[in-house]
């Protein structure tokens, strides 16, 4: 688990012009996925982690634009490339699940040939071998009578059945790093959980990585080996599962998990207190400083860097810093 | 209060000075051609053999015909006849559209079925056709080339007026201030005419370029205008035969009048789209 | 079997506003100024042989006799007689139609490949130089009489410039008509390889085409600029560009094969502002269609073509516009399979 990352993200800072100032969506964020792992970026709606996510893939277009940081993909540093080289690398290194997979698939082309011109594509296969390596994939995401369903089209299959296609389509040309973005947006409750027990399962077999994007804390508990949690554009930890569970130290992610429901027992519902920031020309500084309860004066002058408070557990967090919130 | 409803919009398009260019442009030739007869150099009319096809110049700014008659003047007064149509013909479709509209909005069923038919069928024909096919009919007249735009345009109206009210209609507070009693009719008018307005008046705007347009191509076939009328159209027709032997002011500019006309309108009715209804914007 | 439902449905539309227009283009007929009895009789005859022609032809009877006797009369092709060919309106027609159809065809081929393109570029670079480039043409293009364009093009391309023929009609002087399979010049000179009359055939239909495809143009760049835009941020582009899809097959490829679909229910429109422009188009080169040959008709006052003319050209536009609706039903695969 120590060999180098499949992918650095490191102090990446993101912004969007807009008519009455910048947004600044992403603010110093810094993680990095290692082989084999599912590392989960969480937080709430407009916490930056779709923008990181198309950060990453080199896919902002005005108004977004990167204004600082690195991203390194295995060994390459993503962010001086053109378009050009960038086009080669996505699909191939790093690939996307995005999460609307229903509207995500060209409803012109079967699904079987949105498969199979990916082979033709990255990996040069004739016709008749990407069609028979489609079929495969196909089989390989768990979809029944691969054959009969390559030659339909995108309206005839569920939501589950899209997005277990879009997977499919992510790993035709083995990418290192799978993004998935919100995959389980949409889909009832049980097919939400086949969908993740088949990233598990693909992650294992295929060694590609996965950054899994979610709200959704249940979906990281179940899937995820690592988490990296964002608040408002600034990642404020990252730990293994189970520490961060166990033992959450930043306040946000104290707050978040305390505010899961429970069933094995009866606590009082603490809703977080205050709202997410304002991103439009925000302040320099730590951006839940609105509504911790833990808050000092420097938190607002400048953002916390990362400590180790645990081995691989690390913090963004000045109280935790200097013990005055001390680690549950 | 139709001021002060007028006024943010007034506002805006002063913004636009494209559109304000184009008002003025209106504005000017629809003076010119109503002043004509003070404002043309000569009289459309005045023959000079000395002067006879004579190329833009000092004395003609847009050249003479083979009768030596003053090309600027003739199209000052051809104005007349155009803006005439023009504006007659929209207002006509207006009105007679929204009232058939309104109609059909409010007595729905048969009624409305019918009324939707005769549509369906009326623009089965392309516009210009049927223009041509009515003023056959009718006879050769330039109130006839009106009555047949007209006609041709109605339908646009109609179903404008018709979906709004069926629009409104399905809204909820109608219903529930149908409930407390008040009459359909006032319902109608005081929800209406507000969200009706703007597309009825871009839709009017654009439509008096389209008329335009169509009393032009009638009229260069041959259709309404009886000589000694002219038209920009006719002009143009005129103007033709002159390719040949060179003489392109004779045909170019009564159609580079048409054309500066129907542009200012359009502009001015897409710059009206853009401003006051932003529902119709779509993508530009 | 969803496609029939979805046939049957149009169907059911289209028929009513068939009915429509042919009593539409009756009223027309029967509104007509003049007796045509008396039209048809010519000015030196007898009151009682008006009178007996009247029996004749019908125009003695109440209207719905004559609007009966109106359709029989379509159905079975008769379409009245000319008075100044005095041949049947449907003979002038058959030999007229190849003419507008080939003039009308050519104009369609331009409009899309100058239209569409257009459309596609303004779409991908939004915004920019291009975009309000073409944004100008299409709007002073459209404020534009077709009649003038074309005497401009033909003061331009002939008088001044000498490149474009002058217009006597489908073929140059002394050239003659290819063996007639479909009876459009080109075509057939391509099938039977007369290259001289290929040549001239092309040359003749350069300037009308032009004209013609250009006043349509517009409307077609618009519709691909617009659909073009609404997909380019449709979530399956975005993913093709997320899988590392090339720019050019993303664009080309699959935003603009997308794109078409809705373009496709505009080729309806663009049909009747093609058939509309063609009368005046034929006009002004003196070219030999259907189109030319009504408005002839209306110089002379000879009734019967100008109003077959309207008939068959509303009847052709409603039935364009029927089968485009079944061709967009065909092509959208989440139409045709249910």
């Amino acid at each position: 688990m120590t060999d180098l990352p499949v992918i650095e993200v490191r102090d990446v800072s993101v912004r969007f012009a807009t008519d009455r100032g910048d947004v600044h969506a992403v603010d110093g964020a810094s993680f990095a996925v290692r082989p084999g792992e599912i590392l989960g970026l969480v937080g709430e709606s407009g916490s930056g982690k779709s923008v990181t996510a198309t950060a990453i893939l080199g896919l902002l277009r005005r108004p977004g634009r990167l204004t600082s940081g690195s991203i390194v993909l295995g060994g390459r540093e993503l962010t001086t490339l053109g378009q050009q080289e960038l086009q080669k690398i996505r699909g191939v290194e790093v690939a996307l699940i995005s999460q609307t997979p229903r509207t995500a698939l060209n409803p012109l082309i079967t699904v079987g040939q949105q498969v199979a011109r990916l082979f033709t594509i990255h990996s040069g296969l004739g016709k008749a071998e990407a069609r028979r390596r489609a079929i495969e994939m196909l089989t390989l995401v768990g979809i029944p009578e691969p054959e009969r369903r390559a030659r339909q089209y995108a309206h005839q299959f569920s939501g589950g059945m899209c997005q277990r296609v879009m997977i499919a389509m992510a790993l035709a040309a083995s990418p290192r790093l799978l993004i998935a973005d919100e995959p389980t947006t949409g889909l009832d409750v049980s097919t939400a959980a086949r969908i993740l027990d088949l990233l598990r399962e693909l992650c294992g077999k295929t060694g590609a990585s996965i950054l899994l994007i979610t709200h959704d804390l249940g979906v990281v508990a179940q899937t995820c080996h690592r988490v990296a949690v964002m608040h408002a554009g600034q990642v404020v930890e990252v730990a293994p599962v189970r520490a961060l569970f166990a033992h959450p130290a930043h306040p946000y992610t104290r707050a978040l998990v305390h505010s899961i429901p429970r069933t094995d027992r009866t606590v009082a519902m603490e809703p977080i207190p205050g709202s997410v920031p304002s991103l439009l020309n925000v302040a320099p500084g730590c951006r839940y400083a609105g509504r911790c309860p833990w808050v000092e004066a420097r938190c607002w002058a400048g953002k916390p860097g990362m400590t180790e408070i645990a081995p691989d557990h690390h913090v963004a967090c000045f109280a935790v810093e200097n013990g005055r919130a001390a680690a549950a | 209060m139709a001021v002060a409803a007028l006024s943010p919009v007034w506002r805006r398009l002063r913004r636009n000075w494209l559109s304000i260019g184009a008002l003025a442009l209106i504005a000017l030739m629809a003076l010119a051609a109503a002043l004509a007869h003070w404002v043309a150099p000569y009289e459309p009319d005045d023959t000079d053999a000395a002067a006879a096809l004579a190329v833009p110049n000092i004395h003609h700014w847009l050249g003479t015909d083979i009768y030596g008659r003053d090309l600027l003047s003739r199209i000052i007064h051809a104005g007349q006849v155009d803006l005439t149509v023009a504006l007659g013909a929209t207002a006509l479709a207006l009105v007679i559209g929204c009232s058939v509209g309104v109609v059909a909005g409010l007595y729905r069923g048969i009624v409305d079925l019918v009324i939707m038919r005769c549509v369906d069928s009326v623009m089965a024909f392309p516009a210009f056709i049927l223009a041509m096919a009515i003023t056959a009919a009718l006879g050769n007249s330039v109130t006839n080339v009106l009555i047949a735009i007209a006609i041709t345009q109605i339908p646009n109206y109609l179903r404008l007026i018709r979906s709004e009210i069926f629009r409104i209609r399905e809204m909820e507070y109608a219903d529930a201030a149908r409930v407390v009693g008040n009459p359909a009719w006032r319902l109608m008018f005081i929800h209406l005419l507000p969200n009706a307005l703007p597309p009825i008046i871009v839709q009017g705007t654009l439509a008096m370029g389209y008329a335009l347009l169509t009393m032009a191509a009638l009229s260069f076939i041959g259709l309404g205008i009886q000589p000694p009328q002219s038209e920009w159209g006719s002009m143009t027709a005129e103007g033709a035969q002159y390719i040949v032997t060179g003489e392109w002011w004779l045909f170019l500019f009564p159609g580079l009048a048409i054309v500066l006309m129907v542009l200012s309108f359009n502009l001015i009715g897409d710059s009206l789209r853009d401003f006051l209804d932003p529902r119709m914007r779509g993508v530009r | 079997m969803a496609f029939l439902a979805y046939f049957l449905r149009r169907l059911s539309l289209v028929i009513p506003t068939l009915v429509g227009v042919t009593f539409i283009t009756f009223t027309l007929t029967y509104v007509l100024p003049g007796n045509p009895a008396v039209v048809k009789a010519g000015p030196l005859v007898s009151p009682e042989v008006v009178k007996e022609l009247e029996k004749q032809m019908g125009l003695d009877q109440p209207a719905w006799v004559q609007y009966g006797r109106y359709i029989g009369g379509i159905l079975h092709g008769d379409l009245g007689e000319s008075s100044s060919t005095g041949r049947p309106v449907l003979e002038d027609f058959k030999q007229r139609l190849p003419a507008t159809l080939e003039l009308t065809l050519a104009s369609l081929l331009i409009a899309m490949a100058l239209g569409v393109p257009l459309g596609v570029q303004s779409a991908v670079h939004r915004d920019t130089a291009i975009d309000h480039i073409g944004r100008i043409v299409g709007v002073a293009g459209v404020a534009m009489p077709t009649f003038w364009t074309g005497l401009l093009a033909l003061y331009v391309f002939f008088y001044l410039l000498g490149v474009a023929p002058a217009p006597l009609g489908r073929l140059g002087p002394g050239i003659e008509p290819p063996h007639a399979i479909t009876r459009l010049y080109v075509v057939d000179s391509l099938l039977t390889g007369n290259w001289r009359a290929l040549g001239s055939a092309l040359h003749q239909l350069m300037l009308p085409s032009l004209t013609l495809g250009l006043s349509v143009m517009a409307p077609i760049a618009r519709m691909v600029r617009s659909t073009m835009l609404e997909i380019l941020e449709s979530d399956y582009i975005k993913a093709a560009w997320a899988a590392g899809i090339p720019r050019r097959r993303v664009i080309y490829g699959d935003a603009l094969a997308n794109a078409m679909i809705p373009v496709i229910t505009i080729l309806g429109i663009v049909f009747g502002f093609l058939m509309a422009g063609n009368a005046v188009v034929e006009s002004v080169f003196a070219w030999p269609g259907i189109g030319n040959y009504a408005i002839v008709a209306l110089m002379t006052k000879d009734s019967g073509p100008i109003q077959s003319f309207v008939l068959f050209v509303a009847l052709l536009y409603v039935t364009v516009n029927f089968v485009i609706d079944l061709l967009y039903g065909l092509i959208d695969p989440r139409i045709r399979l249910e």
